[in-house]
Order: structure tokens, then C-alpha cells, then sequence
């Protein structure tokens, strides 16, 4: 008997149909991964697996019997735990708090601190998730966050544990460490839905895959006799093509130059120390590095967010340093952030106004003082289409849409400004293949055309993709600068790491 | 001069002065605990001190008289509890509103009720006594302090300890924190969090009342229009001075209430009374430039809104692991 069977759940929005009649069964003790393209319904069926919306239709089941659950609480109640896109922690408060809160054991009137600390020591110990229970959470990174949300599903006896997209935050290292937690988890009898987009981690960790596109079950694959490349095709109903094709490169004239900056950190070593780049336009330069060896400093007083210690920029040959992010803008540069919800996108507007931002100040969109709504929506009917954006029409808010509609959005109208500049930051963090595929292709497209395309990435396969040339960062200084063809997994990885020096 | 300023007299008077503010500030350090910034702090009071003299006059009691003052704050602050929470008014709107109302109300109820204006005060009123403690009378300050001071001005140190140990040491005080910080993720942990914000805003109602009897009941047995002057005012900044802590809130009243003292003080030496009326706005700016200077420069690191998984990442990439420093 499954330890969760969902069947027929339908759930509408409006006109759109995010789920439509989905099954999905999962047994006892099973790593169970939920795959399918940006939009395809995963999140709002675990959402409703969770309680957290109700169904238009369907029926879920609990070890062969039904349930209806009225809000999360319930579900809680019934052993399920859910570790979200977004994290739901309360920031000033300790570790143990958080985990407590709202199930706090209790001594006499008060909270049983001692009792409370033990227990999320203990649990954290049992299932090595390493968590200090007395630090205050705003202060942690994300990875130990995470293991915060599952400690919470632990102290409730979660049987059934969802974790949605939870590898998109994490380095590679912490993302080695939750899978083992997971496996440790399925084997002491837990049931585990995954959701995710990345292959290899379907591949490595699940025993079985169930794949939706368009809100509909279209398989469940036993993931030991399945190659990616049949999830693929199932996800997306196409083949798609992993490889990145590109004409050899013809470097141009500088376009954007960094020289000796240098990032002060609070912590006394610099964030960024004495790194100088030079990307030239018709070339794609990555940055490849762990994450926190100071890229995003470096790409901060790139795009003028902060300004460097020591050290210059300049755009397409003029000096931006005291530049501010419109002048510099203006002087060429386009930048697709990696936080798409905080820096990228005003969640509450709408895809045409977010779609516009940046274009609203002059023809086509504007008219005198004035902008043109009807101009407004042809644009963002325009990109809406060219990069398939899922969404029910242009005036919804971008808040509603799926972490990877909410992406290609950003990346829509950063590519339309079609600067001689472009900084592109974890460009295709939470989008599916073929989305993914669609990016790389653009961002190609760009190189040649004459643009120059900075790419920082926490992929070190997306790195090696698509670059020209590989820049290695590691605590704050760039350790090499390999062109494409010297840049391979073993010796980038180890560079990453520290490690190993430049070969020639 | 100085050391003449501190005689038992200036504690006495700045523990009286301390009292009712020390009571807004709590009632402010709980609704802003559970996310409901609360600025009708000093209508509130004045809603309390005008229940007060009418329960103290009709019973002839000033135990009645408190307790019309606490239920009758706590009737008042059902406007904020239900505004706020079921019909979705923003605070501040609302707490301006109530500010107004209590302004216009109580003096239109003096003239319907006791049919004065200005002033109400009656040999039917009965004041709160003064309760000398022996044991303290030879301690220095405190001793002072505490010489001859009203129960509501021992009750609000009493509550000011047992407001901080709820809130740290309980399963209701953890829950109140939370609900103030991320209402949504409190929710999906099971906690009502409007109905913990209804009650607890109720509650700190029934504090501005105890408040409010202090002004009407406890110095002298009077009411007089508009007699919170202010005071609800600077427990306002209090609350927003200790960050909604109770003990650093009472830490800001107590500098406000010797300032108030020592500006009574300064004027029974001659100094004209609308300067010295002035000090305790004076403290209170004072106290926001430099906390607000302190502030700014810790926010140099913290600027962005509430850290998402982004910006943690980003923390986390700064600062490599673990705390910022
Ligand atoms: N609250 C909502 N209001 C309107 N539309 C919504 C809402 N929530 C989801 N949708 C729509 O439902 C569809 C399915 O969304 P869902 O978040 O489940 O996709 P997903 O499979 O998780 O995608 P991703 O991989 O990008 O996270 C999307 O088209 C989305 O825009
Ligand atoms: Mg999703």
C-alpha cells in the first residue's frame, strides 16, 4: 500500500489549469522525485499534498486511507513536513525556536529550554544535520537554514517529507551532504518527495521519477532502468539538446574591463582582492568558483551596487567607476541578477510593467511624459512568446508565476535591452532543461552578435558550456584564466577547490 | 547646582513620572511584539484616566476606579484589535484616528457626564493611597524612589518583570514573537495569529488604562482635558527606542521620566515653565539621534528587507559561514 496515492487532483487559477487531473504514489521508505517544466504544476501539487490549498478535484490518501485536509495544520498533524521554495523562519529568533515553535515542550508554564535544545541537539545529531541550536537564524546561510525546515518536520515525526527545488540554494557540498540526510531519512522508513530540475540529482538519489508537464501525470519511470535522456523527452515531449553548439569565437575590442578591484569584507581578508577581467565583445567569459569566493562582490561593483575599495571599471571603454546603476545602464550594460524575486522583479506588478522596466521612458512605450499601455502589452506579448513564458495573460502579477516563469521574465527583458554589455548571474538557477536550453541558446546568440557576456555560475557544467574563456575565483582573487579548450571538469574543479595550479 | 538636583525628592518625582509611561511603553512593546505598531498609545491613556474618575466618582472607590479604567481602555482598544487584524486598517491610521476620538470623546463626556469643562475634580473621587514601605524608607534612590508611591506605580515595575518573563520564558511569550516577525510562517505552525493579535492588543489596552488611572488618580484626584500631554507620545518612542524589548523600553522611560523630574525641578528655581516643559522632548530627540546613529551604521549590512533565501545566500557568500560579524 502506497504511503501517499494522490489521484485526479485538478486545481484551476482563473482560466489556467495548473494541475489537471495528476497522480502521483509514493511508497514507504522511497526517495520519490517530482519532475516537469517550469509551470508544469509541481509546486502546487505538493501545496496540496500539504494542505495548504484545497483541490477542485481529487482525492489524496494516507496509507490506503483518504484524507482531506483543511489547511497545513492538519497535514502536520498527519505526519507530513514541507520544506519550501522560500524559506518560512523567524529571523531574529535562536535555531531551537524556530524548531520548537508552536510544539515547544514545556516545563510548569514556561518552555522547557533544556528539553528543547536536547531535542533539536539530539534529532540534528541522529540525522548529522549539523545546526548550532542557539544561533540566531538571520544570521545563518542558507544550507543550514534548510536544515532548520527539516529539523522542524523532524520534531513533528514528519513521515512524509517534500522538500520543492531544495538543491537551487545550495553549494555543491551542502548539496552532497542533504542527499545523504534524505537517503538516511527513506532508510529509516521516511517517505521523501523531491522536487527538482536537475538530472543528475534525479538520476543519483531517487528510486522512482513521476514527471507532469502541462498539470497531467505523463510517467512514473523507475529511475535505475531510465537514462536522462527518456526524462527528458517525457518532461518535455521532445528530444532536447543537451550540447551547446558554437561557432569559433572572433573576439572583438574590450567591452568591460575590470582593473585591481579590491572589496574590503567585514571579516578582515578581502572579498574580492586585486581581480582584474577583461571580457570583449563577441566572447562569453564564466566565472567558476564555489559560491561566497567573493562573485558576487565582484559583480556587484560590476553593475554599480557597490563601489570598490581600490580599483577601476570600465564600460566599453570609459571609466564607470563612480557611475551609479542607471548611468551605467545607460552606458551599455544589461545584468540579469541572481535573486529574480528581490533585485530582479517587482513581485507585485505585472508582467507587462515588469516586462517594461527599463523601456518606459522612451518610444515605442512611451508617448511624451506619458506611457503607452497599449505599447505595454504588445511588448510583453512579444517576449512572453518568444521565450514561452507560461502565464495566463500579461496583466497578472509576476509574484504568482513559478520560480522559473519568474526567471525567464527577468532574463526576457534583460537580453531586450540588447546591451554591448551583459552580466549574467546563475541565469538559468530553477529553470528546466528546455528552458535552460532556450537560455544558453540566447546567450550564445548574444556572443555572436558582437556582444560581451560575463557569466557567473554555480553550474560548473553551464560554465564550461558555454564560455570562451574560464576565470577561476577562489577567496576573493581569480587562480586562472583558462581558455575553453584547457578548461575541463578536473582541472576547474580542482582550482575551485584551491587547488592545483594553471597547467603551462 | 547639579549635585543639588539629586535629593530624594527628584527620585520620588521621577518614579511618579516614569509610571504611566512606563505602562504605555509596555502596552506598545506588546502590540509591536505581535506586529501591530500601536500609536494611539496616548488616546488610550487618556480613555483610561477619564473611566478612571468616572468609576472612582460613581463608587466612591479608587479600586473600581482603576479597574473602569482598565476595562474601559481595553472597550476603547477593540478599534485597533479588530481594526488592524479582521478588517485589515493599517495601525497608524487607526491609531491617529483613536488619538482624536479620545481627545474629542472624553471632553464631550465630561461636559455630558459631570457637565464641566476643562477641569473635573470632586471630593467624591477617591484617589489612590500611597503605600510607604518602612523597610526602604532608610535605602538611598530607592528608598526615594519608592518612598510614597501609588500600587499602580509598584504594579507597573511588577509588570514590567513579569512582561519580560513571558515573553522569553514561555510558550505564549515565543509565540507572540513570532507572530510579529513572519505572521505567515506563525501561521503554517498552527498559532491563530489573529486572534493573538486581538488579545493582545486588548491586553495592552487594559495597561494604558492602569496607565490612564495613574494620571486621573494617582498624584491628585483630577481630570483634566487632554491631560496625557503628550506622555503617550514619548512611550511611543520608547517602544521604538528599546525595539519592542521591555527592559530596554523601561531603560528609555526611566531617562525620560528624570528629565521630566528635573525640568519640575528647574522651574520650582525660577526657569520658565515652558522651557522646562520642553525637557522631555528634548531627552527624547536626543535619545533618537543617537540611537538612530547607532542604528545607521549597524544597517550599513543589514539595509535589504527581510532576508529571503537570495539574500541569505548572499549573507552567506559574504561572510563565508556562520554569524556576520
Ligand atoms: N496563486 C496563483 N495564482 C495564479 N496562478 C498560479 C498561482 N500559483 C500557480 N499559478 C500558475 O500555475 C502554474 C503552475 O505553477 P507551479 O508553481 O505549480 O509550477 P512548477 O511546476 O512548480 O514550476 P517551476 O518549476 O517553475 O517552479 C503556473 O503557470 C503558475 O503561473
Ligand atoms: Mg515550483
Amino acid at each position: 500500500m502506497p504511503e501517499i496515492a494522490a489521484a485526479g487532483i485538478v486545481k484551476r487559477y482563473g482560466g489556467l489549469v495548473a494541475n489537471d487531473g495528476v497522480t502521483l504514489s509514493a511508497e514507504r521508505g522511497e526517495i520519490h522525485g517530482v519532475m516537469g517544466e517550469n509551470g508544469a504544476g509541481k509546486t502546487t501539487l505538493m501545496n496540496i499534498l500539504f494542505g495548504m490549498q484545497a483541490p477542485d478535484a481529487g482525492e489524496i490518501r494516507l496509507r490506503g486511507a483518504a484524507v482531506r485536509f483543511r489547511s497545513q495544520i492538519d497535514a502536520m498533524a498527519a505526519g507530513l513536513g514541507m520544506v519550501h521554495q522560500s524559506f518560512k523562519l523567524f529571523g531574529s529568533l535562536t535555531a531551537w525556536e524556530n524548531i520548537v515553535y508552536g510544539a515547544e515542550p514545556r516545563r510548569g508554564p514556561f518552555v522547557d529550554r533544556r528539553a528543547a535544545r536536547a531535542r533539536v541537539a539530539g534529532l540534528a545529531a541522529r540525522h548529522r544535520l549539523a545546526v548550532d541550536p542557539d544561533a540566531r537564524v538571520g544570521d545563518l546561510s542558507v544550507g543550514v537554514r534548510q536544515r532548520i525546515e527539516i529539523l522542524k518536520a523532524l520534531h513533528r515525526d514528519a513521515r512524509i517529507l517534500i522538500l520543492d527545488e531544495p538543491t537551487a540554494v545550495l553549494t555543491p557540498p551542502e548539496r552532497d551532504a542533504l542527499f545523504e540526510v534524505l537517503k538516511s531519512l527513506a532508510a529509516e522508513g521516511r517517505t521523501v518527495l523531491l522536487v527538482t530540475h536537475k538530472l543528475h540529482e534525479a538520476t543519483a538519489i531517487t528510486d522512482r521519477v513521476t514527471i507532469l508537464r502541462d498539470g497531467r501525470t505523463v510517467a512514473t519511470l523507475r529511475t535505475a532502468d531510465t537514462g536522462a535522456a527518456e526524462i527528458v523527452r517525457a518532461m518535455t515531449g521532445r528530444s532536447v539538446n543537451l550540447e551547446v553548439r558554437k561557432r569559433p569565437r572572433a573576439p572583438g575590442v574590450p567591452l568591460l574591463r575590470a582593473i585591481d578591484v579590491t572589496i574590503a569584507s567585514p571579516s578582515g581578508r578581502p572579498a574580492v582582492d586585486r581581480v582584474s577581467l577583461t571580457v570583449r565583445g563577441g566572447e562569453i567569459v564564466g566565472i567558476a568558483g564555489v559560491a561566497g569566493n567573493g562573485q558576487s562582490e565582484l559583480v556587484e561593483a560590476l553593475v554599480g551596487l557597490r563601489k570598490p575599495d581600490h580599483g577601476r571599471v570600465e564600460l566599453c571603454g570609459r571609466d564607470v567607476t563612480d557611475a551609479d546603476v542607471p548611468a551605467r545602464r545607460a552606458a551599455g550594460l544589461a545584468y540579469i541578477p541572481e535573486d529574480r524575486a528581490a533585485v530582479g522583479s517587482a513581485p507585485s506588478a505585472s508582467a507587462a510593467d515588469n516586462l517594461a522596466m527599463g523601456f518606459h521612458r522612451a518610444p515605442p512605450l512611451a508617448r511624451g511624459l506619458f506611457v503607452d499601455p497599449a505599447a505595454f502589452a504588445a511588448w510583453a506579448l512579444a517576449l512572453i512568446r518568444r521565450y514561452a513564458i507560461r502565464i495566463a495573460n500579461e496583466r497578472v502579477a509576476v509574484g504568482t508565476l513559478s520560480g522559473g516563469n519568474l526567471q525567464k521574465i527577468v532574463v526576457a527583458r534583460e537580453l531586450a535591452h540588447e546591451a554591448p554589455a551583459l552580466i549574467a548571474e546563475q541565469p538559468t538557477r530553477g529553470l528546466d532543461v528546455g528552458a535552460t536550453e532556450t537560455i544558453h541558446e540566447r546567450l550564445v546568440a548574444e556572443r555572436d552578435s558582437g556582444r560581451a557576456v560575463l557569466l557567473v555560475s554555480a553550474e560548473l557544467g553551464e560554465i564550461l558550456a558555454l564560455s570562451d574563456r574560464v576565470l577561476v575565483m577562489f577567496e576573493g582573487r581569480i587562480l586562472a584564466d583558462l581558455p575553453q579548450e584547457r578548461a575541463d571538469e578536473q582541472s576547474v574543479g580542482l582550482l575551485m577547490a584551491g587547488r592545483g595550479t594553471e597547467p603551462g | 547646582m547639579i549635585g543639588s538636583l539629586f535629593t530624594p525628592f527628584l527620585f520620588q518625582s521621577a518614579a511618579q513620572a516614569i509610571t504611566p509611561i512606563l505602562l504605555a511603553a509596555l502596552a506598545g512593546v506588546l502590540c509591536g511584539r505581535v506586529g501591530v505598531f500601536n500609536l494611539a498609545l496616548e488616546g488610550q491613556m487618556l480613555a483610561g484616566a477619564f473611566a478612571a474618575i468616572v468609576g472612582s466618582f460613581l463608587a466612591h472607590s479608587a479600586l473600581v476606579g482603576v479597574a473602569a479604567a482598565m476595562a474601559g481602555a481595553a472597550a476603547f482598544s477593540l478599534i485597533l484589535a479588530y481594526g488592524a487584524t479582521v478588517f485589515r486598517g493599517d495601525p497608524v491610521v487607526i491609531g491617529i484616528g483613536m488619538n482624536l476620538l479620545a481627545s474629542g470623546l472624553t471632553a464631550y463626556l465630561l461636559r455630558v457626564v459631570f457637565g464641566v469643562s476643562g477641569t473635573f475634580s470632586d471630593p467624591g473621587v477617591v484617589g489612590l493611597g500611597r503605600i510607604a514601605i518602612p523597610a526602604l524608607a532608610g535605602v538611598p534612590v530607592l528608598g526615594w524612589a519608592f518612598a510614597r508611591q501609588s500600587a499602580i506605580t509598584w504594579a507597573a515595575w511588577a509588570l514590567t518583570a513579569l512582561i519580560g518573563v513571558v515573553l522569553y520564558l514561555t510558550p505564549v511569550g515565543l509565540r507572540l514573537r513570532g507572530v510579529g516577525e513572519q505572521p505567515e510562517a506563525a501561521g503554517a505552525l498552527g498559532v491563530d495569529v489573529a486572534r493573538y493579535r486581538i488579545v493582545t492588543v486588548l491586553v495592552a489596552g487594559a495597561l494604558t488604562g492602569l496607565a490612564g488611572a495613574q494620571l486621573s488618580l494617582g498624584a491628585v484626584s483630577v481630570f483634566a482635558e487632554d491631560m496625557s500631554a503628550g506622555r503617550g507620545w514619548i512611550a511611543v518612542v520608547a517602544v521604538m527606542l528599546g525595539r519592542n524589548n521591555p527592559l530596554y523600553a523601561a531603560a528609555a522611560c526611566v531617562l525620560f521620566g528624570f528629565a521630566d523630574a528635573i525640568g519640575v525641578n528647574l522651574q520650582s528655581r525660577g526657569l520658565p515653565n515652558q522651557l522646562t516643559d520642553a525637557a522631555p522632548y528634548v531627552a527624547t530627540l536626543l535619545a533618537l539621534v543617537v540611537s538612530h546613529r547607532r542604528r545607521s551604521r549597524f544597517s550599513q549590512r543589514s539595509r535589504k528587507p527581510a532576508p529571503t533565501a537570495g539574500e541569505a545566500a548572499a549573507a552567506h557568500r559574504r561572510g563565508g559561514s556562520g554569524r556576520k560579524a
